[in-house]
């Protein structure tokens, strides 16, 4: 009898191949069926696919300078994407990187603008500072409704973003405008003092800020009980709430930080790479961050090189311009990459399923 | 007899079907002739809803034929067996709220394929409507209708496809005693006019009240079967809960200190009706008290409201003489509540989570496994491994809990909440679903509970479970305990009467 019904109990036999390791090569199959994709694109274009990947791969990777480019553009990638990390984890869909950074520009900004002449000891930090509150407070507004009466965050934060650009038209052609630059539409330049430090050739101190930031997150999420909360919220807000977690305080302070960290790479746009504020500030670091953070599996560390690939994705469309492809292969890359790896991992879901159907199907017609 | 009938409009046959876990329908013969109600009555889990969902063309059979008129058939969806005229009322509506009922009727049905002429849709609901007396406007929008009038739109919907065997899954379940008493007039009028109802429920009155012949299902098998005239009230009521004698192997309780006070608690279920009403009870230390009844009677609702999930509308509940009413989960834990969910793939197990991320679920924030600011990952790995071992969960600590079949599952949730040392549990079916063996593991971790003086509130709709565990049984009914026994004068007749609301004093 014992062991008629031990056999039901039986754990469901292993996967041969770890489920991470699938993970990665779901990616990974992702990434190269995208580049197939737009090489047949390329191809109907009237361009030679290997060719123009060359060119973008060069570009992207291939010389000291193509390189200092592209970590220059993983600063803004990984930061917002830390931050939409947070909230996807929780189960929030920020989708207001793009102007969480803004708004954290703008912020930095004002204080560089007003008070030139403060040594850079004080406004540097203070800028930074300025950076990460004016993020989380634009996060915070649509995460208020959200967290009290249950507001679809999407829509939300989505649009917020086109109010946080109006905010920087409004600033430019206004008040804020350069005197001296006949209606052109961008402010004064910061003062010397206002500048991040270089760390090596266009490399600024926002570098460190990113990578300081990934251990920040890892270690918030992984080993921290409000981690943990976090986690759970997002993977079943049922048991989150069953357990006895202050879900609604998460919701705010999960908002307040992933602002707060694309607030960051707004201060260190402005004060490493533009020195000013003008219109685009950001080229989509803010949606591209939701496509890196996904392909990332939301692990922060991942966050980091792929960031940096789509860093250098960047880099090299705009090296094609030069050879009259269209720089806007990237961000077909972009989508396709996205379209792809979504649709290997509800594949790969629906074959897990399907595994672990037939796994328990075969435990109880054994055992009858 | 058989001959004297006309031929059955449906006919199954040794209908099989296994889930993961469970046999749902073990063999079951069942046949539906035109021109009656057939009611269809079982407790929760007996196999109803299975069989009614292979009817409907949802799922297919494992083993067993379905025959329509005399003819084999295989449904392989919904839409084959709505061809076949078969069709089913949904518990749950399916209807568009912004949709016309007109629109509604019409969706998915086959008829006008290309081009919709909104003036005879219309007309034709209309007639249809007057036919059948279902007193509709088409042209009224279904989110302005009440739920009565849904219904109507969805037992529209069925006959305007032609349907001549009717489905209702629970159909007064969400309806107020005069909608019921229209329902039935319609249900009447339907066989009338030579089509079958087939009349799923685990009501006895309104079984007794419609029905022109009962089939009783339990434990996924045909219990019994007879003709409204032979039927009574107590011979049904004893079908449906069985009348297994119980073994009590075990010394009477020690009963000690009031730990658990319930009064008057009234809460409202999750989509917003009264579903606990004025609720009291207790709970002493050295006891368990179990609360009998069908689900959906509340229990779920009130041992929420308890655990501080769910606010109560009315009512007070004290722990070890702290008033914890409307105080947070955490802290009504912290005083030392456990609580096993219903649902333990979206409440009380983190399906995506490995077995420590489980483990920790309702200790996390507490030292050893959180200790300054940071959780601790050998501590939480200690615990995990401890419930393993004593509680014999077949599993490594990192698989993560969704790949654990549900006896492991629900082991792991029993054996977290046991081990936090609580002063009272409240479980909740603790053993849905479950097999033999860890059903057994789980009715000795609720024994050994009680030994070490834990006060125990067992909700099942298992009697058999009930009487085998409780030292005192209740029984729960529309959102209120309507009766009360120590589990040594307790009469199973008696006891599956108040189940089923005959039992209840007018």
């Amino acid at each position: 009898m014992a062991d008629a019904t031990l056999a039901i109990e039986r754990p469901a036999p292993r996967p041969r191949i770890p489920e991470w390791v699938e993970a990665i090569l779901v990616r990974l199959a992702g990434i190269v069926a995208a580049l197939l994709v737009c090489a047949v694109l390329l191809l109907l274009q009237g361009y030679h696919p290997l060719l123009a990947y060359a060119d973008m791969a060069v570009g992207a990777f291939g010389s000291r300078f193509a390189i200092e480019q592209t970590l220059l553009k993983a600063i803004p990638l990984m930061l917002t994407t830390l931050g939409v990390t947070l909230t996807f984890t929780a189960g929030l869909w920020n989708i207001g990187a793009e102007g969480q950074l803004t708004i954290g520009a703008l912020a930095a900004a004002w204080l560089a603008l007003n008070h030139p002449s403060l040594p850079a000891l004080v406004l540097l930090p203070g800028m930074v500072l300025l950076g990460l509150l004016g993020g989380a407070l634009w996060a915070l507004v649509p995460a208020v409704p959200r967290a009290y009466v249950g507001m679809n965050e999407v829509i939300s934060t989505l649009l917020l973003n086109y109010v946080a650009l109006l905010v920087v038209d409004y600033l430019v052609f206004g008040s804020w405008a350069d005197p001296t630059a006949f209606n052109f539409p961008y402010s004064p330049a910061f003062s010397d003092t206002a500048r991040l430090p270089m760390l090596f050739g266009d490399v600024h101190l926002g570098l460190v800020f990113a990578l300081a930031a990934t251990v920040v997150v890892a270690a918030a999420l992984g080993h921290t009980p409000w981690g943990y909360e976090i986690r759970t919220s997002g993977a079943s807000p049922g048991a989150a709430r069953y357990a006895g977690m202050p879900v609604t305080r998460n919701i705010l302070v999960a908002m307040a930080a992933s602002g707060a960290l694309s607030g960051l790479a707004g201060m260190a746009e402005v004060s490493g790479m533009i020195f000013r504020v003008q219109q685009g500030l950001s080229p989509g670091y803010g949606y591209s961050a939701i496509i890196i953070a996904w392909l990332a599996k939301l692990n922060p560390w991942a966050a980091v090189p792929v960031a940096i690939l789509f860093a250098g994705l960047l880099n090299g469309g705009f090296a094609l311009q030069t050879s009259k492809v269209p720089a806007a292969i990237t961000y077909m890359i972009q989508a396709a990459i996205l379209f792809l790896v979504v649709a290997g991992e509800s594949l790969l879901a629906r074959v897990r399923r399907a595994r672990a159907a037939a796994a328990q199907k075969a435990a109880l017609g054994g055992a009858r | 007899m058989a001959d004297a009938r006309p031929p059955a409009l449906v006919e199954l046959r040794g209908i099989v079907k296994v889930f993961p876990g469970a046999l749902a329908n073990a063999g079951i013969d069942l046949a539906i002739y035109p021109g009656e109600v057939l009611a269809l009555l079982g407790e929760n889990g007996a196999g109803k809803t299975t069989l009614m969902n292979i009817l409907s063309g949802l799922y297919r059979p494992d083993e067993g034929e379905i025959r329509v008129v005399g003819e084999r058939v295989v449904l392989r969806s919904p839409r084959d067996a709505i061809e076949r005229g078969i069709g089913m009322v949904h518990q749950h509506f399916r209807l568009v709220e912004r949709f016309t009922v007109a629109e509604n009727v019409l969706l998915g049905s086959h008829t006008p394929r290309f081009r919709l002429s909104p003036g005879q849709v219309l007309e034709h609901v209309r007639a249809l409507g007057a036919r059948h007396e279902i007193a509709l406007d088409p042209r009224a929008y279904v989110g302005d209708l009440s739920v009565g009038e849904r219904q109507r739109v969805e037992i529209l919907k069925v006959l305007y496809r032609g349907s001549r065997v009717l489905i209702f899954d629970e159909p007064t379940a969400v309806l107020a005693p005069p909608e019921v008493d229209s329902l039935f007039a319609g249900i009447r009028r339907i066989v009338g006019e030579g089509r079958a109802v087939v009349f799923i429920s685990h009501k006895l009155d309104e079984v007794l009240r419609i029905a022109t012949r009962i089939v009783v299902l339990r434990h996924g098998r045909v219990a019994g079967a007879m003709p409204r005239a032979e039927a009574t009230p107590g011979k049904l009521a004893t079908l449906m809960v069985g009348r297994e004698i119980p073994s009590r192997p075990r010394v009477a309780a020690a009963r000690g200190s009031l730990r658990l006070r319930v009064e008057d608690v009234a809460a409202r279920g999750e989509r917003g009706y009264l579903a606990v009403d004025g609720a009291s009870l207790t709970v002493h230390s050295g006891e368990i008290v179990g609360v009998a009844g069908v689900a959906g009677n509340g229990q779920a609702e009130l041992a929420e409201t308890i655990a501080g999930i769910r606010a109560p509308l009315r009512g007070r509940v004290w722990l070890d003489e702290h008033d914890v009413t409307t105080r947070p989960a955490r802290e009504i834990r912290e005083r030392g509540l456990a609580f096993i969910p219903e649902d333990r793939h979206r409440q009380g197990l983190v399906p995506a989570f490995n077995v420590v991320e489980n483990a920790i679920l309702t200790c996390y924030a507490r030292a050893p496994i959180s200790r300054g600011g940071l959780l601790r990952r050998r501590p939480a790995r200690t615990h995990a491994r401890r419930l393993v071992e004593a509680f014999q969960i077949q599993a490594s600590l990192e698989t993560p809990v969704r790949a654990l079949s549900g006896g492991n599952q629900q082991r792991l949730l029993v054996a977290r909440e046991a081990a936090q040392e609580p002063k009272v549990l409240v479980a909740l079916h603790p053993t849905a679903g479950l097999d033999v063996a860890s059903t057994e593991a789980v009715h000795r971790i609720l024994l050994e509970l009680r030994a070490r003086g834990v006060a125990v509130l067992l909700v099942s709709e298992h009697l058999d479970e009930v009487l085998a565990l409780s030292d005192r049984v209740l029984v729960m009914y529309r959102g209120r305990i309507v009766h009360e026994r120590p589990a040594s004068h307790a009469d199973v007749d008696e006891i599956g009467l108040y189940m089923t609301g005959v039992g209840e004093p007018p």
